[in-house]
């Protein structure tokens, strides 16, 4: 394994996102800025000013004009990066799906924040939950240093799959939180993922090519089925960027999902993102001082959803809680716990799920809440049927 | 009148997997296409052109939305010649175009 030199530098999350759009020199980058990622861009504009990267720096005046920029620009065979938050990626919504049925591998730093209303400026994933299906895959990561490392895999899991990559951090937690990151030199993440190679190319004027015709009931179909299909082609292609990583630098990163304390759990927690790591915090407890068996799975990539993941780590557990930082306002809870019923349903062993929403709009995610979670499945296993399909930790009744 | 070329994309339908490889992202690749779309066939009036009223003005020609309507150019002349009935999609604007006294152009109803 070719150990590459690393530097152990303070940053926060979005200046670990930022250094590694640096690290990255993407041709083109278009931005607007947007509380907790505005960071991200800013810093990365410094950099265009500085001269310390090649980049297109196009300073739009939305974030619907960002991604349409950004969509242009991978279609002209660009390697194209922007980052945005919340409302942002909202007001992008449209175009996310453009960039993805077009096949452009762009790839996005996000920083999560609830989305309104009431306006809140903290961390929940509403704001990617409500991208969930327009085919980008989706990275989330527990602390600044995968965050760091997941954008440069996502840029190369991204273009082998040629599809578009957002990689998250949680809004202020880790955004905005100050960790020893240990960074690649710049020659060696170029070197890593060296020249984009497009599926086409808009400006290739020997082949000329129509880019977003009209598709309709004849064709729309199997134009979408073969989207779907790449979707499904993406799972080998991320495994494929995350081991050249691995190789290429000497870092192991996990996956899909992350077990931790699984391998005898009766009890097991699915959480993503940064409460991950205070959730780990209260397995060890839980654990150690009070006997009860319980692990946690922690869901990096929640698309393509891990389903095969799912069902190895947990379809042997016998209680399963799963935390979701959004509510689908569905009466069921979050779209994390759908999913995951989803994938474990049809199997003839499986765990009794129930979902806890936590964390909204930033709320303070402690080690009691996880405790609170493991109650309420013991009180599940005691024979006591919940109320409703989902219960919500950490907030006033 | 020349023989339109044969549309790659015409005939059988291409099922997801051929267009997963030469239509990637829904892209198309064999451009211009619009040659391979005989738009005549939206056609429910066609204008009948009488050569012998006709001045050759070309006004039918400057006004034409589909460059239906077919020259004949030499060094010292531009002659209308005909019209191009597989794009010409009967809109009648040369019709109109046509000055009043001249009336070289008249739409008839399609039949059939």
């Amino acid at each position: 394994m070719a150990k590459r030199k690393t530097t152990r530098v303070a940053l926060t999350g979005n200046e670990a996102m930022a250094l590694a759009m640096k690290q990255i020199n993407p041709d083109v980058v278009a931005a607007y800025p947007i509380t907790p990622a505005t960071e991200i861009v800013q810093l990365f504009s410094k950099y265009v000013a500085d001269g310390e990267v090649d980049t297109e720096f196009v300073p739009v005046e939305s974030e619907h004009s960002a991604m349409s920029a950004c969509v242009g620009a991978a279609a002209a065979g660009a390697r194209v990066m922007t980052g945005t938050a919340s409302q942002g990626l909202a007001l992008m919504h449209e175009i996310l799906y453009i960039a993805s049925a077009l096949r452009l591998p762009i790839t996005m730093c996000v920083v999560n924040r609830a989305l309104s209303a009431p306006i809140n400026i903290h961390c929940d994933h509403s704001d990617t939950m409500g991208s969930r299906d327009a085919g980008w895959i989706q990275i989330y990561t527990e602390n600044v240093q995968e965050a760091y490392a997941s954008v440069i895999v996502a840029v190369k899991s991204a273009e082998k799959a040629n599809l578009p990559a957002l990689v998250t951090t949680d809004g202020f937690v880790l955004s905005h939180g100050m960790e020893a990151v240990e960074i690649f030199d710049d020659e060696d993440v170029r070197e890593f993922l060296g020249e984009r190679k497009p599926l086409y190319n808009l400006l290739d004027i020997d082949n000329p090519i129509t880019i977003g015709p009209l598709d309709l009931q004849d064709y729309f179909f199997e134009h979408k089925r073969a989207q779907i299909e790449a979707v499904f082609e993406s799972k080998k292609h991320i495994y494929d960027a995350h081991r050249e990583f691995e190789e290429f630098f000497g870092v192991k990163l996990p996956v899909f999902v992350e077990p931790y304390r699984l391998d005898d759990a009766e009890y097991a927690i699915v959480v993503m993102g940064s409460s991950a790591g205070t959730g780990k915090d209260a397995v060890d407890v839980m654990r150690d001082e009070r006997g009860i068996k319980v692990g946690l799975l922690r869901m990096r990539i929640f698309r393509p959803f891990p389903f095969e993941e799912i069902q190895k780590y947990l379809s042997k557990v016998k209680y399963l809680a799963v935390m979701d930082r959004a509510d689908s306002l569905n009466t069921m809870g979050g779209p994390l716990a759908t999913e995951i019923a989803r994938a474990l349903y049809h199997l003839s062993e499986r765990p009794i799920i129930h979902n806890f929403v936590y964390g909204l709009g930033g709320r303070d995610v402690p080690l009691e809440n996880f405790y609170e979670v493991i109650e309420k499945m013991q009180w599940i296993a005691a024979g006591n049927t919940p109320e409703r399909m989902v219960d919500y930790v950490g907030v006033r009744e | 009148m020349p023989a339109p070329k044969e549309f790659k994309w015409a005939g059988k339908l291409k099922g997801w997997k051929e267009l997963a490889e030469i239509s990637p992202g829904a892209i198309v690749p064999d451009v211009p296409t619009s040659p391979e779309y005989l738009t005549g066939d939206w056609r429910s009036e066609r204008p009948i052109w009488n050569e012998g009223r006709c001045t050759h003005c070309l006004l039918c020609w400057l006004y034409c939305p589909e460059d239906a309507i077919l020259l004949e150019i030499t060094e010292k002349t531009v002659k209308m010649i005909g019209i191009d009935y597989d794009y010409c999609k009967g809109c009648g604007i040369c019709v109109r175009a046509c000055p009043p006294k001249v009336h070289a152009l008249e739409m008839v109803p399609e039949e059939g």
